[in-house]
């Protein structure tokens, strides 16, 4: 007994910090992700010519809040005929590996929970790729067509994107070397170009796959509402329905994370350690001190008294944010003895600072393009999937290799990189273009057979 | 000590999930056994620190090869495969078979007791911070010392894709 005492505050010793990170992102999370469909909803209103949610706080801004109540106190159901230790278990593992995933991201040079794993961006993917058991078992435990359906596809449709995804990651890597996360955005710093300029095709790989792997629209077939009801998450209802809606989003944060540290730099500026861009460190807080006094500006519009009080109190938060941003890129100007003192803080600030906009910025594509374009077909989305993309990542990665290998040849380093990735890019394109032009030539007569595909009945 | 529990910890669940894989009637569960099985075996893995191990067990076996089984599984009418007959009818073999591998295990767990050196080598493992990063260990072993025997596994692996798609094909 004693020596299991021993063990357990040995374990709390070494590792007190991550446990409390971990806590911390559990718990914000599911905020986040609430405000993350508040935006979501806000958008498709605006695409749409109309206000969106706006009764509850000013402009809609305690709907989450609203939402989540509202989903905690419905009725919790379970289908007579599921079964019902999976039923219990999937929403579980669908949401336990998402958040998990998020252990290894690094939000800045120092806010990582695993720190420095040597496997970093595979434990991410591995770990996510997880998810789909929650999607696949509750498909089938809830014992209904619909959500069968809807699980089996969303499989189908993990399986076949995950390669494409895993083979643009691959060329993504080639550039660095290392799996290890911290490491790969140092290389983007000192290479001093982000590598989605190196491997564009990669990151439009990437983007495509990670829109699937996480059954967004246009590729949310597994939730399609027109012909599956609600997919694989039909006879979920109340607690356990929200459970998974969590991992669907914290899904997109994850795939948008792994995308921003390998390809757009990670918590890095635009421009890192370029002299003449130092002004972009003003940026953030001039963007937060705008949005702070955009607020004040809309406070007289509010017609009641609470959200009045509502809107000042997001302005003065907005402020406070810009002057947290604003600190430790002025008190070395002020007091150049402090430049020291302040750099972690700095690095630290304004790298979650870079990072959440990055990540952001990737998340208000996938919603844009939600809107935007209408649904594939699932036959249509297997084609893209088999006989484009992963054609496309494998060529990727075979050019990407040689142009490195040349590049290495003529030392070449940072931007001048472009002079062999370039032609490596455009290469790959050619080929893209050719794999499309001949899709295109042999799908043309069968196109009537293909419809009636199994799964796309 | 805290090192000892874990390993008892992930060595129990590998072990119990893995007898429960063999017993479940239904063929989801048992897949579902088969992933905490493999799981727990990717913990160890962790343990003796070949994080990259742990990652292919999980990406390899758990993403990739269970969620085929699952995919398969389902398919398949559970109703009917529940009233079938479970085992196969081998009960003789398997007791030999068995009987084999116990005695096997433990005379090498019984001479490496008697006989020093010449039992189950227990090595000492280094500080995390003194090994070489795993990843790299693998890729260098696999890519150098053993590149031979690694291609000639992935041509074979290739003739398998090949052969499955030419069987898979319709015929026109």
């Amino acid at each position: 007994m004693q020596a299991v005492i021993q063990a357990t505050m040995d374990f709390l010793k070494l590792y007190w910090a991550p446990l409390l990170c971990g806590l911390v992102i559990v718990a914000v999370l599911p905020l986040v992700v609430g405000y993350i469909v508040l935006v979501e909803r806000k958008l498709m209103a605006d695409m749409q010519a109309r206000l969106g949610p706006m009764r509850v706080g000013p402009h809609g801004l305690l709907q989450p809040i609203a939402d989540a109540v509202k989903l905690l106190i419905k009725e919790d159901i379970i289908p007579d005929n599921a079964d019902k230790l999976v039923f219990w278990l999937a929403p579980v593992l669908s949401v336990g590996a998402a958040l998990l995933s998020i252990a290894g991201l690094a939000i800045g040079p120092a806010f990582q929970i695993a720190k420095d794993i040597n496997i970093g961006i595979l434990f991410v993917v591995g770990v996510s790729a997880m998810g789909i058991f929650g999607i696949v078992l509750g498909g089938w435990a809830s014992n209904s067509h619909y959500s069968l359906m809807g699980s089996l596809r969303s499989s189908a449709q993990l399986v076949s994107y995950e390669t494409a995804a895993g083979m643009a990651l691959v060329s993504g890597l080639l550039l660095t070397g290392t799996l290890n996360i911290k490491a790969i955005v140092e290389a983007q710093y000192n290479e001093g170009i982000w590598f989605v300029m190196l491997a564009p095709v990669a990151f439009f790989i990437y983007l495509v796959a990670s829109i699937a792997e996480t059954n967004r629209a246009p590729f949310d077939l597994p939730e399609a509402e027109s012909e599956l009801v609600a997919g694989y998450m039909t006879e979920f209802s109340g607690f356990r329905w929200s459970l998974y809606f969590l991992a669907e989003y914290t899904n997109m944060i994850v795939v948008s994370s792994v995308a921003t540290t390998l390809f757009l730099g990670g918590w890095l500026r635009p421009f890192a350690g370029v002299r003449f861009f130092n002004f972009l460190d003003y940026v953030p807080s001039l963007l937060m001190m705008i949005v702070g006094v955009y607020c004040f500006v809309r406070v007289p519009k509010q017609p009641v008294m609470v959200q009045k009080i509502f809107m000042v109190s997001v302005g003065y938060l907005c402020l406070a944010v810009a002057l947290v941003l604003f600190v430790p890129v002025a008190a070395p100007i002020l007091k150049p003895s402090l430049r020291e003192a302040v750099a972690p803080f700095y690095a630290g600030i304004h790298g979650a600072f870079w990072f959440i906009f990055k990540v952001s910025a990737y998340i208000y594509f996938f919603m844009w393009l939600r809107f935007t374009i209408p649904r594939y077909r699932f036959d249509q989305l297997m084609r893209l999937g088999w006989q484009f993309l992963i054609p496309l990542s494998i060529v990727n990665v075979l050019v990407v290799g040689v142009a490195l290998i040349v590049g290495e040849y003529f030392h070449l380093h940072g931007w001048a990189m472009l002079l062999v990735t370039t032609p490596a890019a455009i290469i790959a394109l050619v080929v893209a273009l050719m794999i499309l032009a001949a899709g295109q030539e042999s799908q043309a007569g069968k196109e009537n057979a293909a419809a009636s595909d199994f799964y796309a009945g | 000590m805290l090192d000892k529990i874990l390993f008892y910890i992930f060595a129990g669940l590998a072990i119990a999930s893995a007898a429960l894989m063999v017993t479940r009637r239904n063929a989801v569960h048992s897949a579902i056994f088969l992933v905490t099985a493999l799981l727990a075996t990717a913990g160890i893995f962790l343990q003796l620190r070949a994080e990259f191990l742990f990652i292919v067990q999980i990406i390899l076996y758990v993403g990739g090869i269970m969620v085929l089984f699952i995919f398969v599984i389902m398919l398949v009418n559970l109703d009917v495969a529940l009233q079938q007959i479970q085992f196969a009818r081998q009960k003789w073999v398997a007791l030999i078979v068995a009987l084999a591998l116990s005695a096997q295990l433990g005379l090498m767990l019984w001479s490496s007791d008697k006989i020093p050196g010449q039992g189950i080598p227990v090595l000492a493992a280094p500080p995390a911070s003194e090994l070489p990063a795993n990843s790299e260990a693998v890729a260098r072993s696999l890519f150098g010392t053993y590149l031979l025997a690694f291609e000639i596994a992935s041509v074979l692996l290739l003739v398998a894709m090949i052969g499955a798609v030419v069987m898979a094909k319709k015929e026109k």
